[in-house]
C-alpha cells in the first residue's frame, strides 16, 4: 500500500447483505458482495469487470450510499483517506462523486433535457451547460428536448454531461456501453479518458471484458460479489502467464479470439455461496484449503489477488 | 409537439361519436324502462292536476298526450322533441324539465365542485403521504382509513357527520342550502358556503379513497424508478425527489382519474343531497323516481349521462396531452 496517500477511494472487505422473507417470518440475509477489496487512484480508469448478476451495479450504490432500505453493509470504505460514512456519502454524492448511470431510463421522463443537465443545484450561470453541451456535440435545442426525443448516444452524452457539470472528483460509470456501436462506445470512452486526465478517478463498472482489457488502466475483475485479482490492464492484454487468479485466466481463455474455451459449472448464487474460496468449485488447482477457508487478498507482481496459489 | 393539438381534435371528435351514440343508447333504454314501469304518466299528470276527471275526459287526455301510440312512435316522438330542446314538463313541479335541471345543476354543480376539489387534494396529500411513508406507520394507519372510508356507504357517513357535527357539536345547520323562513333570494353566499361545507365534506370523503390510493401507488412507482435512484445518486433529498420528479409523474394520472370520477360523484350527490335535504340535481332525481314524474326523472337520466361523459371527455383530452410521453417513456 504505498500509494495510500494518493488512494482517492479504497475499499475493505466490503459486504452487502439484503434481508429477505423466505417463508412466512424466516429470515434469511443474503450476501451479494462479499469480502470486496478495491482501490482507485486520481487520474485512472479502474475497471470493473466481471458477469451479469455478480452484484456489480450495487457496488456503485454502496460507494454511494444509495442501496434499498434492507440492505446491510459491512466493511470500510475510506474517500480521501477519511471514513465514507453515511451522512459523508450523502454530502459528497452529487458534487464529489458522481455517477454516471447506463440508459435513459435513468432521465425523468417528464423533464426537459437542460433541466436535467443541471440537477438540483442550479448552476451559478447557464453558461457551463452551453459550452458543455457544444464540446459534447449536442444540438442546441437538446436542453429543451425530453428524455424520449434523444437518441440513444443523445442520452447517453446528456447522462455524462450530468457528471461534467459537477466538480465530481470520483465518477462512477455503470455499464455505459451496451447498446451502442463500436463508434459511439469509443465516443463515450474518450469522455472517460478526458475525465481521468483532467485528474478525476473512474471506475468504470462493465461486463464488456474486452473493453475493460483494452481501455482501462486496471481492471478488477469481479465473480460472485467479490473481486478475485486486481492487475494492469496489461497483463490481462498480454495473456494468461501475467495473470494471477485461475478465474481470470479462464476468462481470458474464453475470450472468442483466444480460444473460446469454456470452463465447467457456473457462477454460485448470492446466498448458496461456497464456504471457502468462492471460485474453488470451479477451480482446476483447488486443495483442500481452499474449500475450508477464504483466502486472503495478496500483493503479487504489482497486483492484487485473492488466491492462495495465484503467483 | 406539433401532434398535440391534432391528436386532441381527433380524440374530441372520435369520443364525441362514441358520446352520442351512448346518449341515444341511455335514452332508449330508459324510454324502455319507464313504458314497462308500472308508473302511469296520465295518472301522475292527473294527481298533479288536483282535480277529478271523468273516464271520457280522461280517454280525451290520454289521446292528446298520445299515450295509445305504439312505443317507437312515442319514442321517436319524444326524441325529436328532445332534439328540439323540449324535455316536456314535470308533472312533480308543474314547470318545464329544462328548466328544473339548470336550476338545480347550479346548487348541485356547487356542491359536487366544493366535493370534487376537497377530495382531490384530500386525496392528492394523503397519497403522496402514502407513498413517502411506504410500508411505515403513517401509511399503514392512513391506507386502513382509506379502505374503511371506501367501504362505507354515502349515506351512512352523512348521518354520522350530521349528529356529530350538527345536532351534538351544533357547528354546521342540519340541512338545506339556506336558512330556514328566509326567501331563496335573500340568501347571502356566506349563508349559501355555510351550508354547503357538511355535505360538501361528506361527499368528498368518499371519494378520496379512491384518488389517494391510486397517487401512493403511482408515487411508490415513481420512487422505485431508475430516474430517482439516480436522483438519489446526485444529492437530491427526499423532499426534494417529491417535488422534482414525484409531483410531475404523478400529477397528471392523478387528474386524469379525478375527471373521470364524475360518475361516482354524481351517484354520491344523490345519496348526499337527501340527507342533507340540499336541493340539488340528486335529491330532485330521487323525488322525481319516487314519485312517478316521467319527464323529469328521463330529463335528469339524460344531463347525468352527459355529465359523465364530459367528465371522461376531459379525462381522454388530459391522457391525449400526456399520452406521447407515457407512451415513449413506457419501456
Amino acid at each position: 500500500m504505498k500509494q495510500k496517500d494518493e488512494t482517492l477511494l479504497e475499499i475493505h472487505d466490503l459486504s452487502v447483505s439484503f434481508r429477505m422473507y423466505d417463508h412466512g417470518l424466516s429470515q434469511t440475509d443474503l450476501e451479494v458482495i462479499s469480502n470486496l477489496h478495491l482501490s482507485v487512484h486520481p487520474g485512472e480508469i479502474l475497471a470493473v469487470a466481471g458477469s451479469s448478476g455478480s452484484g456489480k451495479s450495487l457496488l456503485a450504490s454502496a460507494i454511494l450510499g444509495i442501496l434499498p432500505p434492507n440492505a446491510t453493509v459491512r466493511g470500510h470504505l475510506h474517500y480521501k483517506g477519511q471514513e465514507l460514512n453515511a451522512q459523508r456519502q450523502k454530502q459528497l454524492r452529487g458534487t464529489e462523486i458522481a455517477l454516471v448511470p447506463q440508459s435513459v431510463s435513468f432521465l425523468d421522463p417528464l423533464m426537459k433535457a437542460g433541466k436535467q443537465a443541471e440537477g438540483h443545484h442550479r448552476p451559478r450561470t447557464p453558461a457551463p451547460i452551453k459550452s458543455l453541451f457544444r464540446r459534447l456535440e449536442l444540438p442546441e435545442e437538446t436542453e429543451r428536448l425530453y428524455p424520449f426525443q434523444l437518441s440513444g448516444g443523445m442520452a447517453r452524452r446528456v447522462l455524462v454531461s450530468t457528471a461534467l457539470l459537477t466538480d465530481a472528483r470520483l465518477v462512477i460509470a455503470d455499464e455505459p456501453t451496451p447498446g451502442m456501436s463500436l463508434e459511439q462506445a469509443m465516443e463515450a470512452l474518450g469522455m472517460f479518458r478526458e475525465m481521468a486526465r483532467e485528474g478525476k478517478a473512474v471506475i468504470l463498472i462493465t461486463h464488456d471484458i474486452d473493453l475493460a482489457f483494452e481501455f482501462a488502466d486496471r481492471v478488477a475483475v469481479f465473480y460472485a460479489g467479490t473481486t478475485v485479482e486486481t492487475a494492469p490492464a496489461s497483463d490481462f492484454r498480454s495473456g494468461p502467464d501475467r495473470l494471477r487468479h485461475p478465474y481470470s485466466k479462464a476468462l481470458w481463455n474464453a475470450l472468442p479470439q483466444n480460444g473460446f474455451q469454456p470452463i465447467e459449472g457456473f457462477q454460485p448464487y448470492a446466498g448458496d455461496l461456497p464456504k471457502g474460496c468462492l471460485f474453488a468449485p470451479r477451480c482446476p488447482y483447488r486443495t483442500e484449503k481452499c474449500i475450508i477457508s477464504i483466502p486472503p487478498v495478496r500483493e503479487v507482481r504489482g497486483g492484487e489477488v485473492r488466491c492462495y496459489y495465484g503467483s | 409537439m406539433k401532434g398535440i393539438p391534432g391528436r386532441l381534435v381527433r380524440i374530441f371528435f372520435s369520443y364525441s361519436i362514441k358520446m352520442i351514440s351512448l346518449l341515444l343508447a341511455v335514452s332508449a333504454i330508459s324510454f324502455v324502462l319507464v313504458t314497462a314501469s308500472p308508473i302511469d304518466p296520465i295518472q301522475q299528470y292527473l294527481l298533479g292536476l288536483g282535480t277529478a276527471v271523468s273516464p271520457q275526459q280522461r280517454a280525451e287526455i290520454e289521446d292528446y298526450w298520445g299515450v295509445n301510440e305504439p312505443p317507437a312512435k312515442r319514442y321517436l316522438d319524444w326524441l325529436s322533441e328532445l332534439l328540439h330542446g323540449n324535455l316536456g314538463e314535470s308533472a312533480l313541479y308543474r314547470r318545464p324539465v329544462g328548466e328544473i335541471i339548470s336550476e338545480r345543476f347550479q346548487s348541485s354543480l356547487a356542491l359536487m365542485l366544493c366535493a370534487w376539489l376537497l377530495s382531490g387534494m384530500i386525496g392528492f396529500i394523503l397519497g403522496c403521504i402514502m407513498g413517502m411513508y411506504q410500508n411505515r406507520l403513517p401509511d399503514r394507519i392512513i391506507k386502513k382509513i382509506c379502505y374503511i372510508l371506501s367501504s362505507v356507504p354515502t349515506f351512512w357517513l352523512g348521518l354520522v357527520f350530521l349528529l356529530v357535527f350538527s345536532v351534538w357539536l351544533k357547528w354546521f345547520p342540519i340541512g338545506f342550502s339556506g336558512p330556514v323562513g328566509i326567501p331563496e333570494s335573500q340568501v347571502t353566499l356566506r349563508q349559501r358556503l355555510y351550508h354547503l361545507i357538511l355535505p360538501a365534506v361528506t361527499l368528498s370523503f368518499m371519494s378520496f379513497a379512491n384518488i389517494a390510493l391510486h397517487t401512493r401507488q403511482k408515487l411508490a412507482e415513481v420512487l422505485g424508478s431508475e430516474y430517482v435512484l439516480f436522483a438519489r445518486a446526485r444529492g437530491e433529498g427526499d423532499l426534494t425527489i417529491l417535488l422534482r420528479h414525484g409531483l410531475r409523474n404523478i400529477l397528471i394520472p392523478g387528474l386524469t382519474l379525478q375527471f373521470a370520477s364524475f360518475a361516482e360523484l354524481f351517484g354520491g350527490s344523490v345519496m348526499a343531497e337527501n340527507v342533507f335535504s340540499y336541493p340539488g340535481l340528486g335529491s330532485a332525481a330521487s323525488a322525481a323516481g319516487l314519485s312517478g314524474d316521467v319527464p323529469l326523472l328521463l330529463g335528469i337520466t339524460l344531463f347525468s349521462a352527459l355529465f359523465v361523459c364530459t367528465g371522461n371527455l376531459i379525462a381522454n383530452l388530459l391522457y391525449g396531452i400526456i399520452d406521447p410521453q407515457i407512451k415513449e417513456a413506457a419501456p
